[in-house]
């Protein structure tokens, strides 16, 4: 009896720790998205009465925001993808004795705070930055053009706060891609492109899938490179439920807004995977 | 160009080939043709250039030096994909995201074949797998993947069939059994097999020609029996089972024989075996071609006297006995188990006989112990 009861024991801490700080703000962010303005009563204060109206005026009071943020993050998804996996293919195949000081390398980012590197981006495209003059300076973009406090600015400090979450699941899939098969596909008339196109991406899909999905959903979510590299035309969704809850202190319509937000990313993730996930992976 | 290639057919020539991987010769000046249809075996040891080889066939590794020809056609920096050369991988290399089914039509689809559905099923019949087609390459045992990778190379009807150690990831039974049936398919679809391998049993028993490989060159080619019973290196004579070298000088010249004295016992050999280049020589004899007799019996052929029994082994078949002689030297012999009786015991004082024709001669300065030292069973270089 013993015996079976020590491995629920032994998670009890687990669920313990789920319990109190997921599963009970989670239901008490539910119940709060339903509540009203206590009449008369102070700022902040909200009973519940149930009002479900409070998701749609939410979602329609801040739909542009919502549209924003799905599309920056797809963006910037797709960008860190195309540069990952050359990059990820190159540290798996192509480095040889330097494979772990690259890896660490693709690890390097997360030693400094993520606040900070995002600030770093607003000076690198700041107009004392050298990004801004060359492409000036080329003529690539006019005399006048900014690119601080633009959707450009934000995407792509989301690509490259991002990156790594999409390098390491792809590099794990590629590096498990036996050379020999790639090899086989020469051997068996496909050209460098087809064998790409008929292997090695194929095989490669769970860390395709893993990656874009670790880059998207906190894409989706993130306020802070809007906040730092964007203007009040970049907001996201993040940024009004930050502002919402912390300076409006409108508790529902920030609950509300967090719940539509996650059903959202849900019903995106779950189409994704099933198109992505049922024909080609292993 | 290309098509010219992909088209290409005939005898496969390599001409003064060499590989370089820097300072290190993987393959070092080899020159070898392999004829059209013929099932040929590059045979050595790990690191003796024959991957090297094969690899610089499939196109998959250019030469430092030297060019391969396909018949008329030049293919030496031409791409393994426009090769009309089919590889058999080691680890058989198949595509575990596509059926089995897919997995053989591959090299079709890519040279745009209609009638994928037919060619396929025709091979998967020749393989006796037929109810594989919609299987996952992880859902299949070894030996049926082992199938399925040569089914895959022989879809596409190459010119050349390259098989790289094809059966060393099977237990010896299965090996045993798809070394038959490797051999019978050959013959079935008639085309050029180069395979390349470690295992010596193996090699003799599929190849027509087999070619040994030693530190990146072919110490000696020809047909299994020629290579076992007529060996002209050391390492030959070593590592294509086993042999018993005897140094000797060569004392006179009888017909179509030489006399030679060994310790003060004369032989005779005959003059084909010999590969001897002045008068001194290792004589070789096969463990198997001795025989063993007590003092007072009465013997022919080949003679030497003075042996005394120092180990004996019951393998079955064979008993193997270890014969110490009178110059210091402990000979090796295996008697068929087949007349009924286990005659030798340790220690008992014997003479060694065997026909004349059994001898064959190597050069007296060679290390006799080429070739004997390398452990088979270690699989080849990466």
């Amino acid at each position: 009896m013993g015996k079976i009861r020590t491995p629920y024991l032994l998670l009890l801490p687990g669920f313990g720790f789920l319990f109190t700080f997921f599963i009970l703000p989670i239901v008490n962010l539910a119940q709060t998205s339903t509540q009203t303005p206590v009449g008369g009563g102070d700022t902040g204060q909200y009973e519940q009465t149930f009002r479900f109206q409070n998701y749609i005026d939410a979602f329609v009071e801040n739909k542009e925001q919502f549209g924003r943020s799905f599309i920056y993050a797809i963006i910037a998804t797709v960008l860190a993808l195309m540069i990952s996996y050359p990059l990820a293919y190159a540290i798996a195949f192509k480095s040889g004795k330097y494979k772990n000081f690259l890896l660490v390398l693709v690890v390097a980012p997360f030693f400094t705070s993520f606040l900070l590197r995002t600030v770093a981006w607003k000076q690198i495209l700041g107009e004392e930055g050298f990004v801004v003059p060359t492409l000036r300076n080329l003529g690539i973009i006019s005399q006048s053009t900014t690119l601080t406090s633009t959707s450009f600015a934000v995407v792509m400090g989301m690509t490259y706060n991002f990156l790594p979450f999409m390098t390491l699941p792809l590099y794990a899939s590629i590096d498990r891609i036996d050379p020999r098969t790639l090899e086989a596909s020469g051997d068996l008339y496909a050209n460098a492109f087809t064998t790409f196109r008929k292997v090695t991406l194929p095989l490669s899909m769970p860390g395709v899938v893993a990656g874009t999905l670790l880059t998207f959903i906190p894409a989706a979510g993130d306020y802070v490179n809007a906040a730092i590299l964007g203007s009040p035309n970049t907001k996201m969704i993040g940024n009004v439920i930050e502002s919402r809850y912390f300076k409006i202190v409108d508790y529902p319509t920030a609950a509300a807004l967090s719940f539509t937000l996650m059903a959202a990313i849900l019903i995106l993730v779950t189409i994704y995977i099933r198109k992505a996930g049922t024909e080609e992976l292993v | 160009m290309s098509f010219d290639a992909s088209s290409a057919r005939g005898d496969l020539i390599l001409t003064r080939i060499t590989k370089e991987y820097g300072d290190f010769k993987a393959v070092d000046d080899l020159s070898l043709t392999i004829p059209k249809g013929s099932f040929f075996a590059l045979l050595g040891p790990s690191g003796c250039g024959k991957t090297t080889t094969l690899r610089m066939i499939a196109g998959l590794e250019e030469p430092t030096v030297g060019s391969i020809h396909l018949g008329e056609t030049d293919i030496t920096t031409t791409k393994p994909y426009q090769r009309p050369i089919n590889t058999v991988f080691q680890n058989y290399a198949l595509f575990p995201h596509l059926t089995i089914f897919e997995n053989i039509a591959f090299g079709l689809r890519r040279r745009g074949i209609k009638d994928v559905d037919a060619e396929v099923n025709k091979v998967l019949n020749l393989v006796e797998l037929p109810h594989l087609a919609g299987r996952k390459p992880t859902q299949l045992s070894g030996g049926q993947q082992q199938r399925i990778a040569l089914a895959r190379a022989i879809v596409n009807r190459p010119a050349l069939l390259l098989l790289d150690e094809p059966l060393g990831a099977l237990d010896l039974k299965l090996r045993r059994q798809m070394q038959i049936e490797l051999k019978w398919i050959q013959k079935e679809v008639g085309l050029t097999f180069v395979h390349v391998t470690h295992d010596q049993e193996e090699a003799m028993t599929m190849a027509d020609t087999i070619a040994v490989m030693n530190e990146g060159q072919i110490e000696q080619m020809g047909s299994p029996a020629d290579l076992y019973d007529n060996p002209e290196t050391a390492f030959v004579a070593n590592f294509l089972g086993q042999s018993n070298l005897i140094k000797g000088t060569i004392s006179g010249n009888d017909g179509d024989s030489l006399v030679a004295d060994l310790y003060g016992q004369k032989i005779s050999l005959p003059k084909s075996r010999s590969h001897a280049t002045d008068n001194s020589i290792y004589a070789g004899i096969r463990p198997e071609k001795f025989r063993i007799s007590l003092l007072n019996t009465p013997v022919s052929g080949n003679v030497l006297s003075g042996g005394r029994i120092e180990d004996v082994s019951y393998i079955g078949v064979s008993t193997q006995y270890q014969v110490a002689m009178p110059w210091g030297q402990e000979l090796i012999v295996f008697e068929q188990n087949d007349d009924g009786v286990a005659p030798f015991n340790k220690g008992d004082a014997v003479n060694i006989s065997w026909a004349p024709i059994f001898t064959f001669a190597l050069r007296g300065d060679e290390d006799i112990t080429a070739g004997s030292e390398v452990n088979p069973e270690v699989l080849d270089e990466e």
